[in-house]
């Protein structure tokens, strides 16, 4: 047996995953299981008890209200990237969960599970930066909407507070005509992001506007880079201006270095990925 | 705590008690038997343990046995009619999809969620399908033919 002994509880609601988190403060919520099962194998994570709330289907679903988008929290990554009304509205998502992990992983992962876990390297941080999303939670009594840039606090760190889960992702409609990528250098076998780099962009009468820019995997949480948006806001979308922008990429972080990328290499990386992202939404 | 799980597998029910922390692999080989889902890593990398959860590929040492509870999982025991082979398995066969074989049953179950839902996979589509499956007889080509053969097999009426 790989993980330690634990108690598996099936929740039956949102509240009654809750008040069992209350009385187990030990335990961890249990979302699709791809990122706490594989640590709980390693013995890296050993809670008492798992609170199972994948088939709570109240929280599984993607739909456009009132000029946001809203995904709840047990969505796949697999249901994200299969999504029309994403793909029509919030391609930057489509995109972003397509590149997660493998089929497999997109089977089963959720996105309110990756960004609970909070991995330095996941890929949904950076979507949900460059997309202004905020992340809606609730501890039964109170439920509290956290934007994106206070949310992701650094590594595998949270504004989650204890007896807290997620229960959506929330993301405004982007304006029409506003362009979205997300680039990412991948470590081969686990697939997660070395660099990766999700940008918004509307350009308006030859001129950027409304630029958003945001890395995963560079430092030991993700973050919105103010020096490339603003090296190319009111610019001009000529490739110089692109590749001056690209260049200010990663600069006051600090980065992260392992035995597949050391500092000065992740942080060409992430020009590269930046000057990548950057044409991609600017043309 | 044992946990009585009732999981359905490749038809039949099963009832059981399992540990909390029994994963759904384990729970396959060592309490049902069925050996032909393998474990070829401990990091959710290799694929080697991919089944199918209600029709989707999932890799098995990646979730708990619990977790199943009330699914339906097919495994590559459930994927022959009888003597007959499926037309993955015959591919695969045919087409020297396996040297040593080890990951060929994750092969063939990720192979058939791809082919489930898209019947006339372009050769770039098989590769991506596979991304979560490692093979270290390096058998690619042979795999991606095989999946291709499958394909046509499936398409055409016997």
């Amino acid at each position: 047996m790989l993980p330690n002994t634990v108690d598996y509880y099936r929740a039956s609601s949102v509240s009654d995953a809750l008040n069992v988190l209350k009385a187990n403060p030990d335990a961890k919520i249990l979302a699709g299981g791809h990122s706490l099962i594989p640590a709980m194998k390693l013995r890296l994570n050993s809670p008492s008890m798992v609170i199972d709330i994948a088939n709570l289907s109240d929280l599984n679903y993607i739909k456009e209200e009132g000029g946001n988008i809203r995904i709840g929290a047990m969505t796949t990554h697999g249901q994200i990237a299969h999504s029309s009304l994403l793909a029509e509205k919030l391609p930057l998502f489509t995109e972003t969960a397509d590149v997660i992990g493998d089929v497999q992983v997109r089977n089963m992962g959720t996105i309110g599970g990756s960004i609970a876990h909070a991995d330095p390297s996941a890929d949904w941080p950076a979507a949900l930066l460059a997309a202004d999303a905020s992340i809606v939670v609730t501890n039964g009594d109170e439920t509290r909407s956290i934007p994106a840039t206070d949310f992701f606090v650094g590594f595998f760190s949270t504004a989650l507070e204890e007896g807290e889960i997620i229960t959506e992702i929330q993301v405004p409609v982007p304006a029409t005509g506003t362009k979205m990528t997300y680039q990412k250098f991948m470590q081969p076998a686990s697939r997660f992001a070395i660099v990766g780099c999700a940008a918004m962009a509307k350009v308006e009468n030859g001129v950027v506007a409304d630029v958003k820019v945001a890395f995963t995997g560079v430092s030991d949480g993700p973050f919105r880079d103010g020096n490339v948006e603003a090296a190319i806001s009111g610019k001009t979308t000529t490739a110089e201006n692109i590749a001056s922008a690209a260049a200010q990429a990663a600069s006051d972080v600090n980065l992260n270095a392992d035995h597949y990328a050391d500092e000065d290499y992740r942080q060409h990386l992430a020009r590269v990925y930046a000057k990548r992202a950057l044409s991609a939404v600017c043309g | 705590m044992a946990e009585t799980v009732n999981i359905t597998v490749n038809g039949t029910q099963h009832s059981k008690e399992v540990e909390g922390r029994t994963l759904l692999v384990h729970f396959l080989r060592d309490t049902l038997g069925l050996t032909g889902t393998h474990v070829g890593c401990d990091t959710s990398s290799c694929g080697a343990c991919t089944v199918h959860i209600n029709g989707k590929a999932v890799k098995s040492c990646s979730m708990l046995a619990a977790q199943a509870d009330g699914k339906s999982i097919t495994t590559i025991e459930g994927m022959a009619n009888g003597d007959e082979l499926h037309p993955l398995q015959e591919s695969f066969r045919e087409k020297h999809g396996l040297q040593c074989g080890f990951c060929t049953p994750g092969m063939i179950m990720t192979a058939a969620d791809l082919l489930n839902h898209n019947p006339n996979p372009s050769e770039t589509d098989i590769r991506e399908a596979l991304e979560g499956n490692i093979c270290r007889c390096t058998g690619y080509h042979n795999i991606v033919e095989a999946i291709k053969d499958a394909a046509e097999k499936m398409a055409v009426p016997a």
